[in-house]
């Protein structure tokens, strides 16, 4: 490898790596906001214009609070929780595809940490690991109420990961890679996966909110049940840790999500886009202006499901723990088989769409069943006032 | 019997799918959320922007002075009386030769005070003073304390300065300054 491209990767990554905690940083910011907004108030106004500073104030609170350590609680466990929270949270952020190349020194350099040929996989395993920071550190508080918020995060996460992973599944089956790149790649030109797996979006979305442990699948921590769940002991920085590794989960999660089913960087007409750009800047600073406009087209994308976790935290209210697991094993997993099997007939007759041969079901069962309630229920009135 | 006829039977019947399915539901509710969101906020942004108060407000107390400025208060202790909380208590003196400028009549309060952590704020030491001597202001709110020895306000407190005449409220209704 070249030095110029060699520095160059090595620029995206580190930018990478800023913007994933940057965002996650003003993530807090935007979820007061956006709970205050959805809640008829204001919200963070007095830390700098709009409150723009308040995760800065918010952390120099967090640096500045007592670092406490339960007596009976396993030190070096204590510590290592938050740490392999953040870290795993962080790693996932290095195969997400960011933007198409760029064009440096007549090389085409990705907007990508890595492109592996297994970044889904890789996605995966890395998100899964993150359950063991929540675990170690509820574990090694040694206190009942972490214990048991450490037990729901473990046991809730391996529930939605069967669910989440069979949903991809019929994915994988269209794009026959596991490469993210690939898969968006595959998306260009509004063939959008959205279009094509509507009843695997669901289920996806509805996992990733679980995996994060987002409302309404917030049990490992919450506050009715289990006083702060798995952070009950933490304070200070260790705390805001955990926090934070929330809050980069979310942003990871959006961002695959808009990568695997919202065409990633894609977006209509950027063929035209492209063309125009390179033919009034030439070809080096027009493919890279294009590939920009990608990029922040993917964050606009990323950005709205961000936004969608939090309109969901203050729309729905928490799962019951059985229902939570009802809904796991007994709904999610049945109907990711079955969208497999619908997704591969589709593929044994040359067809993408499948899919919506269930969405269509549904919708009859649930007008007919609605119509058919609703009869049953304007006659058992009728009979009760007469 | 039945009292209104807002009782409705309970629908104990299995839910349908539409309603298994929570996404109707879901939607549903996203969408009274996000109204919400685009909705004018009635927040007050406080040290700036202040509340008008009511025409009746009842806020700190003030003793009174006449025209003259001669204190109006006597002493009689119609207001401790009337006090629920019993917060007022107060002295009387007679009054010299040559304060005929500082006291109106020849009975005065030489100790005035009001516990600020008894008071309720009722008025109804206002309602009974027969001099119009002391008035719950309409624009003035009790300071916070931090001590327990400022809880007690005296008459140094209480007596309005002579250069900055307090407000009783009074003359919004009756157009007479008092």
């Amino acid at each position: 490898m070249e030095l110029s491209i060699l520095i160059v990767k090595s620029l995206i990554i580190l930018v990478i790596f800023g913007i994933t905690l940057l965002i996650a940083t003003y993530s807090t910011y935007a979820e007061r906001k956006v709970a205050a907004f959805l809640q008829d108030r204001p919200g963070p106004n007095r830390a700098g214009p709009f409150g723009l500073l308040q995760p800065i104030a918010d952390a120099g609170k967090m640096f500045f609070k007592e670092e406490f350590i339960p007596r009976q609680a396993s030190t070096w466990l204590f510590i290592l929780g938050p740490c392999l929270a953040m870290i795993t949270a962080l790693m996932s952020s290095a195969v997400v595809p960011f933007g198409d190349t760029i064009l440096v020194d007549g090389k085409e350099v990705m907007v990508q940490g890595i492109d592996v040929n297994i970044g889904l996989l890789y996605v995966f395993g890395v998100v899964s690991l993150g359950v063991y920071g929540i675990m170690i550190g509820g574990w090694a508080s040694n206190n009942k109420f972490s214990l048991l918020g450490a037990i729901r995060a473990a046991s809730q996460n391996i529930s939605y990961e069967l669910a989440m992973g069979l949903s991809i599944i019929a994915i994988l089956m269209m794009s026959g890679s596991l490469s993210l790149r690939t898969i968006v790649e595959q998306q260009h030109g509004m063939n959008w996966n959205i279009l094509y797996q509507p009843v695997g979006f669901i289920l996806f979305l509805t996992c990733a909110f679980a995996e994060c442990n987002r409302t309404p699948f917030d049990l490992p921590e919450c506050e009715t049940e289990l006083i702060g769940g798995y952070h009950t002991e933490y304070s200070s920085m260790k705390l805001g840790f955990y926090l934070f590794a929330e809050y980069i989960n979310m942003f990871i999660s959006s961002a695959v999500i808009s990568t695997l089913y919202f065409g990633g960087y894609n977006y209509p007409g950027m063929d035209w886009v492209r063309e125009t750009l390179t033919g009034s800047l030439g070809a080096v600073a027009g493919h890279n202006v294009a590939t920009l406009i990608g990029t922040i087209v993917f964050f606009g994308k990323t950005f709205f499901f961000i936004f969608f976790f939090m309109w969901v935290r203050w729309t729905l209210p928490r799962f019951r723990y059985d229902q939570l697991m009802n809904l796991g094993w007994k709904s999610m997993i049945p109907i990711a088989i079955l969208n497999i099997l619908l997704t591969g007939a589709g593929l044994l007759l040359n067809t993408k769409l499948m899919s919506w041969v269930m969405v269509v079901i549904i919708v009859l069962v649930v007008v007919v069943q609605g119509a058919v309630a609703n009869k049953k229920r304007a006659q058992t009135q009728s009979y009760s006032k007469a | 019997m039945q009292l209104t006829n807002r009782a409705r039977k309970t629908d104990k019947s299995p839910m349908t799918l539409a309603e298994r399915l929570y996404i109707p539901a879901i939607a549903g509710g996203l969408g009274t959320t996000i109204k919400h969101f685009f909705r004018k906020k009635p927040t007050i942004q406080y040290p700036e922007q202040k509340r008008e108060f009511s025409p009746v407000f009842r806020g700190l107390h003030v003793l009174k002075r006449d025209e003259q400025g001669r204190e109006r208060c006597t002493a009689c202790g119609l207001c401790a009386v009337a006090c629920p909380a019993e917060a007022i208590t107060m002295t009387g003196a007679e009054r010299k030769k040559g304060e005929e400028n500082l006291y109106r009549e020849e009975k005065y309060a030489a100790v005035y005070e009001i516990n600020m952590l008894r008071c309720i704020f009722c008025g109804l030491c206002e309602e009974a003073c027969p001099k119009a001597a002391i008035f719950l202001q309409p624009d003035k709110v009790a300071p916070a304390f931090f001590e327990r020895d400022e809880v007690i306000f005296g008459k140094d407190r209480l007596v309005e300065k002579m250069d900055d005449r307090a407000s009783t409220g009074i003359e919004k209704y009756t157009g007479v300054k008092s």
